[in-house]
């Protein structure tokens, strides 16, 4: 772990920790949506009927679950 | 901003960063911080009024293509989001802050891809904080009005059915969660999307000029002309993002506003 702190600290690495920490942070909302949108899919799917009902739901959730994300891809580029 | 060094290409690509997200003051050394964001912010209600006003000045019965426009969009934001979200008894009294507000963001977000203004305003947090303490006074003013400050406490903290012994666990959390973090998530949603979605158009064109224009090596021509064509698809990217980040904006005021006014059990 120092390794990788001190590895990060020299003018020798090239990369970004920050870019590290975003890539980590995206796999949660990268499940999360993939599941709200496996859910509408499956909705629509027994009762077609339904997918206009169903569709700001899906949109809403969509939206929390990719706030965690893009939150993470600003905060990886404004904060050093 | 950041240096970036590739190999084979000489190091003179200047990664764009938040700094380009400053604007300078129009006013130079006059003590006014004016910059064109604030212009834009100005444009953006200036627009949203004389477009709909303009749009319901004939007031015909049968209404012509600009009026039928103005008349969709009016009830997209009546129907689809305040009579479905907050009920059939209270929405009509929100509609005219949700209308605005989803205008103004969709207007404010769509400068981003015009020719000539190219700069989303909510890329600017300050913009995004304002808007979303504004709505963090509504819902937590429409509920305090409803229920009193110790109804509204007990709503927004105190679900139905949990037994007494989880309570001290709860009220912190809910109490953080639905009162302190709504507006940060709120703000910085609105914010990261806008400004995320224009640093990625900032790369892709100042990246296409960089390798078409200045830089040397085997592969460049191609990479620059690559480069500009998945600048152009972000470009469309970015227009669905910015409409959805506007209906999710008002989609989640609404939603707010209608759990302050739920009735307590």
């Amino acid at each position: 772990m120092s390794a990788l702190l001190l590895a990060a600290d020299t003018a020798t690495t090239k990369g970004s920790l920050n870019m590290i920490g975003y890539g980590l942070a995206a796999v949660g909302p990268g499940i999360g949506i993939g599941l709200i949108f496996a859910a509408y899919i499956n909705g629509t799917a027994r009762q077609p009927e339904l997918q206009s009902k169903l569709q700001p739901i899906a949109i809403l959730g969509f939206a929390l679950a990719e706030a965690l994300a893009i939150i993470g891809i600003a905060l990886a580029f404004v904060l050093k | 901003m950041t240096q970036v060094s590739l190999d084979g290409i000489a190091a003179g690509f200047v990664a764009p960063g938040p700094a380009d997200f400053q604007l300078p003051d129009i006013f130079n050394g006059n003590q006014v911080l004016l910059t064109k964001a604030s212009l834009l912010l100005v444009l953006a209600a200036i627009i949203v009024v004389v477009a709909f006003r303009a749009s319901i000045r004939p007031a015909a019965v049968v209404p012509g293509k600009f009026q039928f426009a103005g008349e969709q969009a009016y009830s997209f934001v009546r129907d689809g989001i305040a009579r479905d979200i907050i009920g059939e008894r209270d929405y009509a009294k929100y509609v005219p802050l949700l209308v605005s507000m989803f205008f103004f963001v969709l207007v404010n977000n769509l400068f981003g891809l015009i020719p000539i203004i190219q700069f989303p305003t909510f890329s600017r947090a300050g913009f995004a904080y304002g808007l979303a303490a504004l709505v963090w006074l509504i819902y937590n003013g429409v509920g305090i009005g409803r229920h009193g400050v110790s109804g509204y406490f007990k709503l927004q903290t105190m679900p139905a059915g949990v037994p007494w012994w989880i309570l001290p666990l709860l009220i912190p959390l809910e109490f953080l969660s639905n009162i302190l973090i709504r507006p940060v998530t709120l703000s910085l949603r609105l914010f990261a999307n806008m400004f995320a979605g224009h640093l990625l158009l900032l790369l892709f064109a100042t990246g296409a000029d960089y390798l078409l224009i200045h830089a040397t090596g085997p592969l460049v021509k191609p990479a620059g002309v690559l480069s500009f064509v998945l600048g152009v698809l972000v470009g469309f990217l970015e227009l669905v993002v910015e409409v959805l980040q506007a209906y999710v904006f008002t989609l989640l005021t609404a939603s707010y506003i209608a759990g302050a006014l739920a009735d307590t059990h």
